[in-house]
């Protein structure tokens, strides 16, 4: 995950922390050498960082997670692509795998997908501009919900045509002749596809988290780590996609 | 000494069983594996009287019928290897234990910990209901290879059962990985200050080190669990073979491959079979240090070890499958790899009998199981590396004597190791002590039990008996003559049985009438045995295993430098 | 409870070993079957001697190191170097081992058969819950099959598709027939689920994977019975899913194919 651009955004704690002090600097653990550098960590569940940073472990540990299932999918459907099986009827070893015709309407789904994680990213930083945020800690208006809000809009709506251009592009493919319960090679392509879909459902949902969040009276510090989790998963999402299309675009 | 840091939606007494406190988890996880122990515990017995006399009658369900034994054999190993292994050792003892053993009050998300337990609940449910389901148990093994385990009318124990098993696996893969989450960032994220990573007791590293490879792991069986799904109800062919006839019917299926399933699933079960022991390294490197009142010999060496087992974990699957029809090169490069594990886990032994090494050892009960555990880890272990050349397993594979070697591994010494902990943490989980005297016979019958009941499963095994036969009667003639050596097999696994219901006596009779512990009861190091006000700042100070520093008898973590040790 | 510990580890690490030293091993049949025991033995040898040093040292370090001896506990210092001792001598013992058993393993299954003889062909065919073994005849090859001609009550259980003519003279019996010493080349099908073909008696197993055929290689020494088995779970009637396997020796197995034939 790159380095986010954060900036702090509740000066009044600030000083806290400062105040707070880092404590004795511990001596040297017996058991085994430092390798924590402790020094360089904020303090326990000290900072009004640390909950962001807690979060984004954590959507990164699910993001893991995810990628394996897919992972695994994938490795499966190349190795599948490659195996022969057996033909009684003449003794011979067969490749029964029938390559199938992408539909071109993926290829705009991806532009929409890749177009999506540029607005949402805008959102995200939305959330962190210090000069709205201290605005807001000043309780004068809410600047960052009026700046992020249409980029949340915009993802959810590039978002829905994502979903949208698979169902067509599924359709397509009945057309074809190609289901689930035909060729592997088809069954692979619903699987992956489908099981993304599913995933980026999830991601909307978050969206939707995460405009309705932007509109109640939430805390700043609340709404930003909503914003930043679900822009995070959305661009997993994103990557993910790009990921599952390239190795149905080259291994057919 | 632990607050639920967020409010929950339940009044009352819900609110207390759907509690997000993670010692209310972490207690939950054990009685869940309690159950689901006994469960698989009971099932065996059936089995272990089936095998040697079919026709016996059982009250309540009468006579076994082979397909029976394959279901009831399925549900078994289920059972433990998904509801006892892999709850209790990480998600039970980690949830009562790890927060307050790094300085961290509480879990990092506590409701993804308890949405966690409560879906491991419901696949617990829906797993037992898979033993009564219609058409019978599922009864293609806990590995459910297809095409048998994916056609779904003709024979018994391939019905709703197997939809039922594929449902409820696909459920605990989701709250494994939502398990999985917290131990990583609670660990990564709100130690106490002070508490480096190498100031960590091993406990902590194993319970990082397994939540990772839950992760990845169980992601991977979910893939696998779905596209059998897809298999079984959509028509689909990633597993079916083209032009299969069963019972006299021919498949419609075009085409998929048998070895798919082999490989997705060992690249799941090879690091499960390490995430059900590695929490019991963890603790037994601890508690051995522990009552030697000696530190860990070689902490750095404990942690790297277990690393090194964790990663290399996910490399070795493919010597499940030396005779699936395996390219023999391939077969032996896993040869060489699985061989390689063998190098971080004989420094861990030589470790553990280091630490012993010029202690001063006391026999506690939870020591005792320690020991045992080493002890079993070693006859267990070293059957690993035979096992993982392509030359010998062709003959071993699939026989009783792999049977044996995980059983006495996975099997045995992971459960002393989760016995060691409850007589240990018992203090922890419910404030009192456990009864010694009970503990310690519980102790020497399972020892004992242990060793009776699955050394002979090797001579089995290089007598050439396969695995997983319903019963010798009416089987092979040259298993004829095995068959005493089943039979006294049979009355170990029955003694060892019986040892166990002492532990469940003395656990039950504990929690209502133990003594009550002192704060310290065993004069450990760790965190988790001081008491910290709830604005008290915790700063530790040292690593976990402070034990006989000089004049001394040991310093806890907490404790700052130049005081007295406290009890 | 120390000398306890003491005693019942020695005894069962003992008692043990004492066990395994004890020949459960089926009479081996082939040469192959020699060098598999060979490696066993080796196995037992090396292993064991690690199983019982370890464990003994156990017994007497839980007993030597008791707190009822009183004598104070020592804080290990600079572990470093026993640890990478123990490091390099589990190392240099267990990569020895798989190196001695891929050297076996090239010189059985990858050069074990000589490639000049022609091999005895015959096809194994697992089906719930029975072994069939075809013989492709006097023309060498293996008739085509159909699925949907399967139907063992007509006599027909691998479903041959009499039309081909190389299926004509192809020959199916519940029993493998095969002469001493030749080189023996099986193809292994299953026609339902995974099956798996285990020999005891020549330590041979190979999974029959449906959708795939595999092949193996061997030779039987030792004229004689054997009996082969199912060993890979394969459903309700798997414990009894058995076949025999018949060595003859040159002569007799030329009598046997020329009767058969007719």
């Amino acid at each position: 995950m790159p380095k986010p651009i954060i900036h702090d955004v509740t000066p009044v704690e600030a000083p806290q922390i400062q105040a707070g002090g880092r404590g004795p600097t511990p001596p040297q653990a017996p058991g085994g050498p430092d390798r924590d550098d402790w020094d360089r960590w904020p303090q326990g569940s000290r900072g009004p960082r640390e909950k962001l940073r807690r979060y984004r472990l954590l959507v990164a540990a699910i993001l893991v997670a995810i990628f394996f299932f897919f992972i695994a999918i994938t490795s499966a459907y190349v190795i599948r692509q490659n195996t022969t099986v057996l033909d009684t009827r003449t003794n011979e070893m067969v490749n029964n795998w029938r390559p199938i015709h992408l539909p071109p309407v993926l290829w705009i789904n991806t532009i929409l997908l890749l177009v999506s994680s540029l607005t949402i990213e805008l959102a995200r930083r939305q959330m962190f501009r210090e000069p709205q945020a201290t605005q807001e800690w000043l309780g004068m208006g809410s600047p960052t919900r009026s700046r992020s809000l249409p980029w949340l809009g915009i993802t959810l709506i590039l978002g829905l045509g994502f979903l949208a251009g698979q169902v067509i592009a599924w359709r397509e493919l009945n057309a074809q002749g190609v289901y689930l319960a035909a060729n592997p090679s088809g069954a692979f392509f619903f699987i992956l596809t489908g099981a993304h879909a599913l995933h980026l459902i999830g991601g909307v949902c978050a969206l939707l988290w995460a405009a309705t969040v932007s509109v109640r009276r939430t805390r700043l510090e609340q709404r930003q780590i909503v914003v930043d989790v679900s822009a995070w998963y959305w661009h997993g999402m994103g990557a993910l996609w790009a990921y599952i299309f390239a190795v149905l675009y080259w291994v057919r | 000494m632990t607050v639920a840091t967020e409010r929950s939606h339940f009044p009352g007494r819900l609110r207390r069983i759907f509690s997000t406190d993670h010692q209310v988890i972490g207690l939950q996880y054990f009685f869940l594996a309690l159950a689901a122990g006994l469960i698989g515990m009971l099932l065996s017995l059936l089995m272990r009287i089936h095998i040697v006399w079919p026709d016996a009658h059982f009250p309540l369900i009468g006579a076994l019928k082979p397909e029976s034994y394959l279901g009831v054999m399925t549900i078994h190993a289920t059972m433990m290897v998904f509801f006892v292994l892999s709850t209790v050792p990480q998600n039970g003892f980690g949830n009562i234990l790890l927060p307050a053993q790094i300085g961290a009050r509480a879990m990092a998300f506590p409701r993804i910990n308890a949405a966690g337990f409560w879906l491991t609940c419901l696949s617990f449910l829906i797993m037992t209901a898979s033993l009564f389901a219609t058409g019978g148990a599922p009864s293609a093994g806990w590995t459910q290879y297809p095409p048998l385990s994916a056609i779904k009318d003709p024979g018994a124990g391939q019905g709703v059962g197997v939809d039922l098993w594929l449902i409820s696996i696909g459920i605990f893969c989701l709250a494994s990985t939502m398990g999985a989450l917290n131990p990583i960032v609670t660990t990564l994220r709100a130690r106490a200050e002070g508490m480096h990573l190498m100031r960590m007791p091993l406990t902590v590293w194993s319970w990082l080190v397994t939540a990772f490879m839950s992760l990845l792991a169980f992601s991977v069986l979910l893939a696998a669990a779905v596209l059998l799904f897809c298999d079984r109800n959509y028509g689909s062919s990633f597993f079916v073979p083209g032009l299969v006839m069963v019972n006299g019917h021919l498949l419609q299926h075009s085409g998929g491959s048998p070895l798919l399933w082999q490989h997705l699933f060992w690249f799941f079960g090879h690091p499960e079979v390490y995430l059900a022991i590695l929490p019991g390294m963890g603790l037994t490197s601890h508690l051995l240090s522990t009552f030697s009142r000696r530190p860990v010999f070689g902490y750095a060496g404990m942690v790297y070890s277990t690393l090194a087992i964790g990663a290399l974990g996910f490399v070795v699957w493919g010597h499940h499958m030396f005779v699936s029809g395996m390219n023999p090169f391939a077969g032996l490069a896993f040869s060489a790899l699985t061989l390689v594990i063998a190098v971080p886990s004989s420094v861990k032994t030589f470790n553990w009998l280091a630490t012993l090494w010029r202690g001063r050892i006391l026999f506690t009960t939870p020591m005792l199981f320690s020991i045992g555990f080493v002890s079993l880890f070693i006859t267990g272990g070293l059957t690993g590396p035979m096992l993982a050349q392509p030359q010998l397993d062709v003959y071993l594979h699939d026989t009783y004597f792999v049977v044996a070697h995980f059983h006495m591994i996975m099997g045995m010494a992971a459960v002393f190791g989760i016995f060691a902990a409850t007589y240990f943490w018992f203090p922890k989980m419910f404030g009192k002590m456990m009864n010694e005297p009970l503990g310690k016979a519980h102790f020497w019958m399972s020892f004992l039990g242990a060793y009776a009941t699955f050394v002979p499963m090797h001579f089995l095994g290089l007598a050439g008996h396969p695995r997983r036969y319903s019963q010798i009667a009416g089987s092979a003639q040259y298993l004829q003559p095995l068959l005493p050596l089943q039979r006294f097999i049979t009355y170990a696994a029955i003694v060892l049985m019986a040892g166990q219901l002492l532990f469940l006596i003395n656990l039950f009779w504990s929690i209502f009438y133990g003594c009550r512990s002192p704060q310290n009861p065993w004069k450990a190091t760790t965190l988790e045995w001081e008491e910290f006000a709830d604005d008290e700042k915790i700063i530790v100070h040292r690593g976990p295993y402070e034990f006989s520093p000089g004049e001394k008898d040991f310093l806890t973590q907490s404790e700052p430098e130049g005081e007295r040790a406290g009890i | 409870m120390a000398f306890a510990l003491l005693i019942a580890i020695w005894l069962l690490t003992l008692g043990t070993a004492y066990l395994f030293n004890h020949n459960w091993l089926p009479a081996a049949a082939s040469t192959n079957a020699a060098v598999t025991d060979h490696q066993l033995w080796l196995n037992f040898a090396v292993v064991g001697s690690v199983f019982v040093l370890t464990q003994i040292t156990l017994g007497i370090f839980v007993w030597r190191y008791r707190a009822k001896a009183h004598h104070p506990a020592e804080k290990p210092t600079n572990t470093t170097p026993a640890e990478l001792f123990a490091m390099l001598a589990a190392a240099a013992i267990f990569i020895g081992l798989n190196v001695a058993g891929g050297r076996m393993l090239s010189g059985t299954e990858f050069l074990g058969h000589s490639p000049q003889a022609e091999p005895v062909r015959v096809e194994v065919t697992g089906v719930q819950f029975r072994w069939y073994f075809r013989y492709p005849g006097v023309d060498g090859r293996f008739g085509a099959t159909n699925p949907a001609l399967i139907d063992a009550s007509l006599g027909n259980p691998l479903g041959i598709d009499s039309r081909d003519p190389a299926a004509r003279d192809d020959r199916v019996t519940s029993t493998l027939v095969i002469p001493e010493g030749k080189d023996v080349e099986l193809t292994l099908r299953a026609q339902d689920v995974i099956h798996s073909f285990f020999v005891p008696a020549l330590r041979l197993k190979q999974d029959a994977v449906p959708g795939t055929e595999m092949h193996i290689h061997f030779s039987a020494q030792k004229p004689g019975t054997y009996e082969i088995a199912c060993a890979e779970l394969c459903g309700l009637g798997h414990y009894s899913m058995n076949a025999r396997l018949m060595v003859m020796s040159a002569q007799e197995y030329r009598s046997y194919a020329q009767v058969a034939q007719k």
